[in-house]
């Protein structure tokens, strides 16, 4: 037999265990189910998850500074900040190299915006120096060169240099440049043969004799060549950075490029903590500078506050809503709903008829006589504003939960407690209020994750006191174009929903939740 | 208390109930129930018996009339101050507390101290044989088990009336059984007064020490199982307790209890004058097919009838059968070997006894 050693495995009747044709069975029926499922699942990956992780990404990534000035970054691996010297020629070289080619494609400007978060006065420093990149007095070198031999006027003659099999051997900066000078010419769709070749090949080709072994020669006239370029005169790059801007000089600013030359980078990060990293490492932003502590603090204790707020006023509603026959219910749900059938910018601005100085609100009190028209009550601009506005608008989203999990507590629970002897409230706080918490759970999340990441409202009504992290969010996506910090920004903001999400289902039991 | 209150420990003194100001749920409700008393409410439904329950407990206020427990009036007194023991027709354990839990509430809420609330919890999870599921949830238990929680629930504050309203209606017809015998146990041995709502007329029967028969708001009898059975004292209560065989005629005479039938075929019967009326007036003879006589055994109001079918149900035989026009008389033949053996298309004599045919009301519906 061949179950002898498992006799208590229930057998199907083609002789396989149980289970295993039960598995079968249905293995056909899930395939089934999930093809459903597919063109859902595809759809929120491409258009939901997607952006997410691409925004989430964003938040470190900082390939920009590598990829802009890779041999740079190479250079500066020597070279460390805590020794309070600039970098020695050969970083000031690759920058020469890589700045005119980032000039040339016009992205040393965006270089310069993505450091500028960092240390201010890096854009300017890259947008100047970038216009003079081409005008450096290495155009000596260039005519030494020509003045030796004319031929290197030509462009065809440096195109025979490098169709040589040693070219790239023998002369590997010359070799490096040029092909990235190639390629320039092939994206302006310019003809290699016609262009002049810029300073700073002639330049590279002067650092490559100089520095070349045992020469082979690659050229007739070789030889001369190289005895020739060894005593032309050197031309200092520094010198020439220095003489673009000063702060080429500095050790920070170069500090800076170092710091921040990895691909991935936690600066943004750091920044979106009031944090930045400085040649001591990590360390606090100095304090007039820390404003997203303060706006995330902000922005989760206004949101609490309003939470609670619909939560107070949500919750006798729906209860009275349960105590109504469903017609007059329905209806007045309807009216719950009102507010949707207006633009949330309508909505918003009619608080702000209300709620100003000069406002409705305002007015009936001074003529009721409640408050002076000298001390008309400041209620817009501030968070005041913000949370009176917010809980107005998020509080159908209280209710409909909330009422939907009323609804299905039958009247029975508090008959029952009231006849084992419990008095209205005890009968209310003991029964009926831990079967509603379902109810509130369900509304406090989504209000409350409405509202953590609300920027409409706040940047109506609030004034400079009243908005929230979302609307720095906004102004870093639309304004200072810097999406790193916005990504960062709303990384953070993500991880603060997951870990309350986390921590409502430590405490409550997401399974409590009730949606409907 | 004195003993005239102890026969009066519930009283319903015309008590009127209407939810909506136009129709009366409960029309002139006048009802006395003994102490220690197991009275049952049995209806059909929407006769109002629910209504009735709740206004006792205290959840619907009466629209006029007085309710009174224990000689006190109680429709100013809240439900939570009645004291009153409820099963609730769904149950209504608390699906956020333990079983234990459950029953610990009414005790909390009365404020007794934690050791004597653990001991009385205990007793009460024992007397309806449940004591390894303290630490369940309602969720966890099956129905039955449920509604022994919820009755142990009704029991542990040791309430001296217990209102069930339709308590068994979920359970199937063999826990039912069980049931039933459980619920009659526990209260003899608490000496508790019940009231129970039904609309199983077996488990009214089996059940109850008087059972008041509801319809449209009123109550049609009151009366002992036995009684009702027996000597319905209207068409409704006949219809709906047991089966009984209906025969329409006019009251041609009477002469006290002995009433004479003219049946609308024609023929003449004798019956017992309970409910109808005066000579000339439309009767319905009601004769329960147990005691229709066959053959040789009848006597009395002996008439021709053709059988037209038999059903052998082992203890007895049902025989249908076309007597005095009506194709759905029935007639019981028990199954013993003195009983007369008929065959379908026989014609046979059948008969009953004066006493047995009851000579009642003709329902408008
Ligand atoms: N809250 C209410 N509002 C209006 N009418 C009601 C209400 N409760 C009951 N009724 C009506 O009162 C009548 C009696 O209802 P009740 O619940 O007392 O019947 P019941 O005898 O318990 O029936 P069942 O056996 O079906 O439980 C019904 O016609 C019902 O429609
Ligand atoms: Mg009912």
């Amino acid at each position: 037999m061949q179950n002898e050693s498992t006799p208590e495995i229930p057998l199907a009747a083609d002789g396989r265990p149980l289970e295993q044709s039960l598995q079968r069975a249905l293995r056909a029926q899930k395939i089934r189910a999930f093809l459903l499922v597919v063109p859902l699942l595809v759809f929120v990956l491409i258009t939901f998850l997607a952006p997410i992780a691409d925004m989430l990404y964003r938040a470190v990534d900082n390939r920009i500074v590598s990829e802009t000035l890779p041999r740079t970054v190479e250079a500066l691996s020597d070279w460390e900040e805590s020794e309070n010297e600039p970098p020695e020629e050969d970083v000031f070289i690759a920058l020469y190299y890589d700045l005119f080619f980032a000039a040339e494609n016009k992205i040393h400007t965006r270089l310069g915006s993505r450091l500028n978060y960092q240390e201010t006065g890096m854009s300017s420093l890259f947008r100047r120096t970038g216009r003079r990149v081409d005008r450096f007095d290495t155009d000596e070198l260039t005519d030494a060169f020509i003045d030796f031999d004319p031929r290197w006027e030509d462009p065809t003659h440096w195109i025979t240099l490098s169709e040589h099999p040693e070219f790239a051997n023998q002369l590997p900066e010359t070799a490096g440049v040029w092909d990235d000078w190639t390629q320039l010419l092939i994206a302006e769709e310019d003809e290699l043969s016609e262009e002049e070749p810029e300073d700073l090949i002639y330049f590279a080709l002067y650092r490559d004799l100089n520095n070349i072994g045992q020469p082979v020669a690659l050229m007739d006239n070789w030889s001369e060549t190289v005895s020739a370029a060894q005593s032309f005169e050197p031309v200092s790059l520094r010198e020439q950075f220095a003489d673009a801007d000063e702060d080429w000089l500095l050790p920070s600013v170069w500090g800076t490029i170092k710091r921040f030359s990895p691909t991935i980078t936690d600066g943004y990060l750091l920044n979106a903590v009031d944090m930045q990293k400085t040649a001591d490492g990590i360390e606090a932003q100095p304090e007039s500078r820390q404003i997203y502590g303060l706006l995330f603090g902000r922005t989760l204790f206004m949101s609490l506050v309003i939470t609670i707020s619909s939560i107070l006023l949500a919750y006798p509603i729906s209860y009275f809503l349960t105590s109504l026959p469903m017609r007059k219910a329905n209806l007045l749900l309807i009216l719950v709903l009102l507010p949707f059938w207006t633009s949330l910018l309508v909505r918003t601005s009619a608080w702000k008829v209300l709620l100003q100085q000069q406002g409705v609100i305002n007015d009936l009190l001074v003529w009721v006589g409640l408050v002076d028209d000298a001390n008309r009550l400041v209620m817009m601009n501030n968070q005041t504003g913000t949370i009176i506005a917010m809980t107005h608008i998020l509080l159908p989203f209280m209710i409909l939960p909330m009422y939907s999990v009323m609804r299905t507590i039958p009247p029975s629970y508090v008959r029952a407690a009231k006849s084992l002897g419990a008095t209205n409230w005890t009968a209310f706080w003991r029964v009926y209020f831990p079967q509603s918490v379902p109810g509130i759970g369900a509304g406090s999340i989504l209000v409350f994750i409405m509202a953590i990441g609300y920027y409409i409202t706040p940047a109506i009504v609030g004034g400079t006191e009243g908005i929230f992290i979302s609307n720095r969010i906004a102004y870093h996506i639309s304004s200072s174009l810097n999406w790193g910090l916005a990504s960062a920004l709303g990384g953070i903001l993500l991880l603060a929903v997951v870990i309350l999400y986390w921590l409502y289902d430590k405490f409550v039991g997401i399974d409590n939740l009730k949606l409907g | 208390m004195s003993e005239a209150q102890d026969d009066q420990f519930v009283v319903f003194d015309s008590v009127q109930k209407s939810y909506d100001g136009r129709n009366l749920v409960v029309k002139n409700l006048n009802l006395d129930i003994a102490k220690g008393e197991f009275l049952t409410m049995l209806g059909p439904s929407g006769s109002g018996k629910t209504t009735c329950l709740m206004m006792l407990a205290g959840f619907e206020t009466a629209t006029h009339g007085e309710i009174k427990l224990g000689g006190q009036a109680i429709n100013n007194i809240p439900p939570y101050k009645r004291g009153i023991g409820m099963v609730f027709q769904n149950y209504a354990l608390f699906p956020h507390m333990t079983v234990g839990e459950n029953l610990a509430f009414p005790l909390e809420v009365r404020k007794i101290g934690k050791a004597d609330r653990e001991q009385k919890v205990k007793r009460a999870l024992s007397m309806v044989q449940m004591d390894d599921f303290m630490h369940r949830r309602p969720a966890q238990l099956s129905g039955g088990q449920q509604q022994r929680i919820a009755l142990a629930r009704a029991l542990v504050f040791e309430p001296e009336l217990v209102l069930m309203d339709e308590p068994l209606g979920a359970l199937d017809k063999q826990l039912r059984e069980h049931m039933q015998y459980e619920i009659k146990h526990l209260h003899e041995q608490l000496g508790i007064t019940v009231v129970y709502v039904t609309h199983d007329q077996s488990e009214a029967l089996t059940m109850s020490d008087r059972v008041a028969v509801f319809d449209d708001g009123i109550i049609q009898q009151l009366a002992t199982p036995e009684e009702l059975y027996e000597r319905p004292t209207n068409s409704f209560v006949a219809q709906f307790i047991g089966e009984n065989n209906r025969l329409m005629g006019t009251v041609s005479t009477i002469d006290g209890d002995q009433a004479v039938v003219k049946l609308d075929n024609g023929a003449e019967t004798s019956a017992l004058a309970v409910n109808c009326g005066a000579a000339g007036e439309r009767t319905l003879l009601s004769i329960r097919p147990e005691r229709v006589q066959l053959a040789h055994e009848a006597k009395q109001n002996v008439t021709q009838a053709k059988v037209l079918e038999l059903i052998y149900l082992g203890d007895h035989i049902r025989c249908r059968m076309d007597v005095h026009g009506d194709t759905n008389f029935i007639a019981k033949i028990p199954n013993a070997p003195e009983s007369h053996r008929v065959a379908v298309g026989e014609t046979i004599d059948v008969g009953w006894p004066a006493d047995d045919c009851r000579a009642l009301d003709v329902r408008s519906a």
